[in-house]
């Protein structure tokens, strides 16, 4: 019984961090599935969007205003706006100019962009990790008084229903809305859905903000979850969500979800039974052995190579 | 047309103040575990202010601002330029470089000791990039983690002479090696994926190597690092105050003058750019051999090069292994000049400056990359005031660098031959 709930405590810390892994591979995979580049620069945007929310919690604070929903609410919409801005204008600048070159050169100027937005942030806030407030504590506790105790808390609830009202949204917007529609297109041939009047170059720059603003809502869950953010603290997680990616199939949508949550799970299983220490170094290795023998990941569709 | 300009202008000057703002503009500050805000002071919400009045106006009066640009004189060579004949254009080179090096030899004995300390540094770098550049710039194979093998070369040395007792001439070459045969053996499996998916692994297997370092801490010490690594002797003869082993003589001994520490740093240096001239030599060797030949095949077009027999893994497993080569030597002499290593020398960042060197420079181009080198690591020490900007200049240097050049400050120029222009 102790090692069932103890598997279980592992199992919902994992699907945690798995669903916000998967808020950011979303913007990875879309972009790659678009125009074919890895978003180097995604983690920091991410990162971005934990700062902007640590900085509209505390300026909320310091006016006054006590009542949760109302901050959490006015946070999200903050780092969504700062964060889509962001991705808009880190396409407009380093990316834009370079499409079509050689594959090597976007990737170049995507690091140089990771680069500069690091330091952009690490001059303007400090090196320092920043603590980030527990907003939501207290949670539902399982098993007998003494011995282990599986905890499910508020926070990890909240961010599953966040998590999954996000995916729903996306879903729906790719499938249903005009510009899914236009987006799906330009997936599938970029050069045709250009002749048939798409115009291409904003559904491009519609990707990166999708993608963006759901790095934010992942930015302020992670933020609170963990409970400080820090300059550095986007690159190792966009590393990871570039995993979960690769694992579900680079350009697919369902897949970003699927390799997010098996990442995660996988993670905290490491963590659980192994030693916390290695949990990068699974992943990691998990994202070269899938790259080996599976290059498609699980749910993407195979690349022929055209002559 | 002009309504449609103004609103654009306008969007893009909103959205700089939307980018920046919030992250300038309030500071975060941490006193126990509360943390409050702050406003920046006003120069600097003036800064911002002013960042967007100029996006805004850039926007507004765009096609006049590139018009104007445009009619300008390049001031950089440009690549279409018809180059020199070849044979007149590597005498020269060569005697340049003949002189360089002849300058570099006897530089160290009138300058300090400082100086003497970063030029070694520079020719470190200088190594690492142009083993970095077979890879990248010569096979087109984008490697991240290439400071994976820079630490297999340094903690080669440190775990050697801590555990068996080894000297630094012996480690050299054990050293490189290793890492080469690390590169062997990473490059196996990993070297058939695509470009990107190529960085992505390397960048993993950089990661992992630095986390198991960090954690592995009966054999490495951990974050905290090994010290104590001794200096290369010159034929058995020491450069500090005392012998430490058996059997040494000591330098100034030896010859008969006053103990100078200045003595080994200059030793150093002198290694490294014999070192650091020996890479470049067989890397431009290489580059004029058949397998030189082949990497740049590969590099231009994989389906054509395949088509003509060339063995792709083979073609790039050697770029990779030879490129893993150098970087394990330019790791020896790092744990050497440093006489103390950790972690924190091997991370990510280290691999991202490296590769902005090569790509600087000019990927391909190994007068280039040593010009790069350079000015990467000297700039950042003459302008001390800016040295907490250099990573955030280092990132928009690389983006604008692929906007404007890709090709680098000095590309590489097809070796060539012309028919002679009729009179």
């Amino acid at each position: 019984m102790q090692d069932l709930l103890y598997f279980f405590q592992q199992l919902i810390n994992g699907l945690t961090i798995g669903s916000t892994y998967a808020l950011i591979a979303i913007g990875y995979t879309m972009v790659y599935g678009i125009i074919g580049m890895i978003n180097f620069a995604h983690g920091e945007i991410y990162m971005i969007g934990a700062y902007t929310a640590l900085i509209a919690i505390t300026g909320l604070a310091a006016l006054g205003i006590a009542w949760l929903p109302l901050i959490l609410i006015v946070a999200l919409i903050c780092a969504m706006i700062v964060s889509s801005s962001m991705g808009w204008a880190v396409e407009r600048v380093a990316y834009r100019p370079v499409r079509g070159r050689h594959r090597l050169i976007p990737l170049i100027s995507a690091i140089g962009m990771s680069i500069f937005l690091q330091n952009y942030v690490h001059l303007a806030q400090g090196s320092r990790n920043v603590g980030f407030p527990a907003l939501i504590d207290g949670g539902f506790n399982f098993g007998s008084g003494d011995g282990f105790q599986m905890s499910l808390s508020y926070m990890q609830i909240t961010i599953f229903i966040t998590t999954l009202i996000c995916m729903t949204a996306l879903s729906l917007f790719i499938s249903r809305s005009r510009t899914g529609r236009a987006c799906r297109a330009v997936s599938q041939d970029l050069g045709m859905a250009n002749l048939l009047g798409i115009d291409t170059n904003r559904i491009i720059s519609a990707t990166f903000v999708i993608g963006a603003a759901l790095a934010a809502v992942a930015g302020l869950l992670l933020g609170m979850y963990y409970g400080s953010v820090d300059p550095l603290f986007g690159f190792i997680a966009g590393l990871k969500a570039f995993t979960a990616a690769v694992l579900g199939g680079i350009g697919s949508i369902p897949g970003a979800m699927l390799g997010g949550l098996i990442l995660g799970v996988a993670e905290s299983m490491t963590s659980g039974y192994l030693s916390g220490e290695y949990k990068d170094v699974i992943s990691f290795s998990l994202l070269i052995l899938i790259l080996l023998f599976k290059p498609t990941g699980l749910l993407g569709k195979p690349e022929v190579e055209k002559i | 047309m002009a309504a449609n300009n103004f609103r654009h202008a306008l969007f893009c000057a909103i959205i700089t103040l939307i980018i920046s703002y919030p992250i300038i503009g309030f500071n975060l500050e941490a006193q126990g575990i509360n943390v409050t805000l702050t406003g920046a002071d006003a120069s600097t919400v003036v800064m911002v202010l002013l960042a967007a009045v100029i996006v805004f106006l850039f926007q507004l009066f765009r096609e006049q601002i590139m018009g104007g640009l445009k009619s300008l004189p390049h001031p950089l060579p440009q690549a279409s330029k018809e180059p020199m004949a070849e044979n007149r254009r590597a005498k020269i080179e060569s005697w340049v470089l003949t002189g360089i090096v002849v300058l570099a030899l006897f530089w160290p004995f009138f300058v300090s000791r400082g100086a003497v300390d970063l030029a070694t540094l520079v020719l470190i770098y200088i190594m690492l990039a142009l083993g970095l550049n077979v890879v990248v710039g010569l096979a087109g194979l984008l490697d991240l983690g290439y400071v994976a093998f820079y630490a297999v070369g340094a903690y080669t040395f440190a775990l050697l002479s801590q555990y068996v007792g080894i000297s630094f001439w012996l480690a050299l070459p054990i050293g490189a090696l290793l890492a080469a045969l690390f590169g062997l053996v990473l490059g196996f499996p990993v070297l058939r994926l695509r470009g990107d998916y190529l960085a992505i692994v390397t960048l993993g297997f950089g990661e992992i190597i630095r986390i198991l370092l960090n954690n592995w801490t009966t054999l490495t010490g951990g974050p905290n690092g090994i010290g104590g690594i001794p200096d290369p002797t010159l034929f058995g003869m020491e450069f500090g105050r005392r012998v430490k082993e058996e059997g040494n003589t000591s330098f100034h001994e030896t010859f008969g003058i006053a103990y100078s520490g200045e003595h080994k740093v200059i030793f150093l240096y002198l290694i490294a750019l014999v070192l650091a001239v020996f890479t470049a030599l067989v890397i431009r060797r290489f580059m004029r051999m058949p397998v030189g030949r082949a990497w740049e095949a590969l590099r231009e077009d994989e389906i054509a090069a395949r088509s003509l027999g060339l063995s792709r893994t083979a073609v790039k497993l050697s770029a990779f292994t030879i490129g893993a080569f150098f970087a394990g030597f330019a790791g020896t002499v790092f744990a050497s000049k440093q006489g103390f290593i950790s972690p924190e020398s091997f991370v990510f960042l280290e691999s991202a400056i490296i590769l902005a060197i090569v790509v600087l420079g000019g990927m391909g181009s190994q007068i280039g990359v040593v010009l790069a080198a350079i000015a990467v690591t000297i700039l950042p020490e003459l302008a001390r005031e800016f040295s907490e900007y250099r990573m955030l200049i280092f990132g928009a240097a690389m983006v604008l660098m692929m906007v404007w050049r890709p090709q680098g400050l000095m590309p590489m120029r097809r070796i060539h031959i012309e028919l002679k222009k009729q009179e």
